[in-house]
């Protein structure tokens, strides 16, 4: 099915009575050589933009990557007095808050995607929609505030009540402060909903109409056109929306460092304090002194960037084999 | 006509530019308020001189001073040693410290059912923090508030997540009272805490106890006075409990005057003084001993001293306690030591 979407109709080019080949002058007055310069420059500056922030991240950690080596990654000291540094609170803290809030943000914002593309009236779409993107535009410490003066209340009244009966399971247990990986987990969430529904009902819009019609033809109802022809479909569009959110979960500093307790300490209930990467290097930067502290909050960044290289890497092996799939079936 | 009009406008800015001397700071966040007054009352004292000041962290303004991009720097904590050896040999110069107005940081707390203020002793805090102290109800808290009924309550301690001078000064006076915070946690602007949440800020910490219940915080004197918060008195080193405000914090400086160390490098944490409040701290300005533009740097050695003696007014009004008398004095003869 996504195969026929691939095919690209030839344009036949008009040569416009020019049997001869035109010069690199002729071409460029023409402007086809100048979008071909700028888009390439346009192109190779991300790569040269990238490549000097890894190579930044790489020779200013030097101290740290020396000093601690591998064990970085592991240890779970924080203690800039005595200048032992360890990595592992903060990543485990940015992986739980984003897979969890991806957990969250996911069902619903495929859910409203879905209602606002396929079911909602045209107008009503638009107009959810418009309010959306708006969301999506909201500065990230507002939504800290939110998290601060509407939902830790919220948790503080619920999660008593909740740990009373499933307090005996590890990952609810303990005691809640109500700054949590949970409560992080749940800001984050609020943030990408707005980014998964407004591209996801974006590419589910695009969807061809034949592809509708050919499955209503085989007596198919609304909601199996919906799910088995349109959905699958708009697949590998979707699942952009949802690494666009992860990488937005993985690097979010403001509203996370205000509600997740700023502990740097592992912990398996969701209900305890923890830390970030991105969190910590904000809070921790601007009064770093020493060069091997200032360089171990830089590897944390040269780490952040590892976590989402993995992240990325995983999701295109993820999306290789739903395709392998695809031909299988 | 329009060539000579444009003629005329670029001799008038560029005379106009000559004039003006910028001189540029960084450093402490702590100390903005106040250099960023200081900044606009001098303009009217001398409206050649213009004085930036990018509050950037003391951290940051250390590291700038030292990679000579800005012309003074600005810390709640003192430069270490090896930061000094550092300026030397990058820059040639010494750097001197001079004290600019005086800040504390004081216990806030939120116990359920407990409206009066409450008494601390070093030994409280220093549990508190170390996690030795875990009820509410320890007779170290309680001994010295007997008549506040304190509840068998769990201690929610709250320290602040963000590196900062308060954090230093706070640490600083935990480490002079107690051994063990010493030997196991040590000072500095963030420091690898036994036990606790962080808040980002005052504001950040100020929310948090705010907000759970049997909580305790540490918070800056400035904030806490600016939003009425309800903080606890401190044990001193004479054995009065006392009450934080501009005036017990200028006495702990005053207290500390006499083992003033000749480059001002000192921490006035449990200083002595029956009335002077313990857990206080300096905030220096950096001024390097040498500068290379003349201008630039008769017109800081005039700042430093207009912001010495006449400037200490605008302290009070901001909530900054202001310099003891004895210091500005010790301060104006150590300014002969700019070589400008």
């Amino acid at each position: 099915m996504a195969k026929a979407a691939l095919v690209i109709p030839e344009i036949p080019f008009q040569s416009r009575g020019l049997d001869r080949k035109q010069t690199w002058w002729e071409r460029l007055r023409k402007g086809d050589e100048v979008v071909h310069l700028i888009t390439l420059a346009g192109g190779w500056s991300i790569l040269v933009i990238t490549a000097l922030l890894v190579q930044h991240l790489w020779v200013y950690s030097r101290l740290s990557r020396h000093a601690f080596g591998w064990h970085f990654l592991v240890d779970s000291t924080w203690d800039p007095v005595n200048g032992v540094f360890g990595a592992w609170p903060f990543v485990y803290g940015t992986v739980v808050t984003s897979l969890l809030a991806l957990a969250i943000s996911i069902p619903i914002g495929l859910g409203s995607a879905i209602f606002l593309a396929e079911l909602a009236p045209r107008k009503l779409s638009n107009a959810l929609t418009f309010l959306i993107e708006l969301l999506a535009a909201v500065p990230s410490v507002i939504y800290g505030l939110i998290g601060i003066f509407l939902l830790i209340p919220v948790l503080f009244t619920v999660v008593p009540y909740f740990q009373k009966y499933f307090g005996w399971i590890p990952v609810f247990n303990g005691t809640f402060y109500g700054v949590s990986y949970f409560s992080a987990s749940i800001v984050l969430s609020i943030m990408v909903v707005p980014f998964i529904i407004s591209i996801s009902r974006e590419v589910l819009i695009a969807v061809p109409v034949s592809q509708r019609e050919a499955m209503m033809a085989l007596g198919a109802t609304k909601w199996d056109v919906t799910w088995r022809a349109v959905v699958p479909y708009a697949r590998q569009g979707i699942m952009g929306s949802i690494f666009l959110s992860l990488a937005r979960a993985l690097g979010e500093t403001m509203a996370v460092t205000m509600v997740i307790g700023n502990v740097a300490q592992v912990s398996t209930s969701l209900m305890a304090p923890g830390y970030t990467i991105a969190a910590v290097i904000a809070n921790e930067f601007t009064e770093a002194t020493g060069d091997l502290y200032l360089h171990a909050l830089i590897e944390l960044g040269l780490v952040l960037f590892a976590v989402t290289m993995i992240f990325n890497a995983l999701a295109r092996l993820l999306m290789l084999t739903m395709k392998g799939h695809e031909v299988v079936g | 006509m329009i060539r000579r009009l444009l003629a005329l406008a670029l001799i008038t800015t560029a005379s106009a530019f000559a004039q003006q001397i910028s001189l540029t700071g960084a450093g402490s966040t702590f100390a903005y308020p106040l250099y960023s007054s200081w900044s606009s009352h001098y303009h009217a004292v001398d409206p050649k001189v213009e004085v930036n000041y990018q509050s950037i962290g003391s951290g940051g303004g250390i590291r700038q001073l030292i990679e000579g991009t800005v012309e003074f720097g600005a810390t709640d904590g003192p430069m270490t040693n090896e930061q000094l050896a550092e300026a030397q040999q990058k820059r040639g110069t010494a750097i001197l410290h001079f004290p600019t107005a005086l800040g504390a940081a004081m216990p806030s707390y939120n116990v359920l059912g407990v409206t009066a203020t409450l008494k601390f002793t070093p030994a409280a805090l220093a549990g508190i923090y170390l996690g030795k102290i875990t009820k509410w109800n320890d007779p170290e808290i309680q001994g010295p508030n007997p008549g506040v009924r304190l509840p068998n309550a769990n201690i929610v301690v709250i320290h602040r997540s963000d590196g900062s001078g308060t954090t230093y000064t706070w640490a600083d006076y935990l480490s002079k009272v107690s051994p063990e915070w010493k030997s196991k946690v040590g000072v500095g602007t963030s420091v690898n805490w036994p036990v606790g949440l962080g808040g980002k800020g005052n504001e950040g910490v100020a929310g948090l106890i705010r907000r759970i219940p049997n909580s305790i915080g540490y918070i800056e004197l400035i904030y806490a006075v600016q939003n009425h918060i309800l903080y606890g008195d401190v044990k001193n080193s004479s054995g009065n409990f006392i009450k934080a405000d501009l005036n017990s914090v200028t006495a702990a400086a005053a207290g500390a005057t006499k083992t003033m160390p000749a480059d001002f490098r000192v921490s006035i944490t449990d200083a002595p003084g029956a009335d002077a409040y313990p857990i206080s701290t300096y905030t220096w300005l950096l001024i390097p001993e040498k500068l290379n533009d003349m201008t630039k740097a008769k017109a800081l050695k005039a700042f430093l001293r207009w912001g010495l003696t006449t400037g200490q007014q605008y302290c009070g009004p901001l909530t900054y306690a202001p310099l003891p008398a004895a210091v500005v004095q010790k301060e104006l003869l150590q300014m002969n030591k700019l070589q400008y």
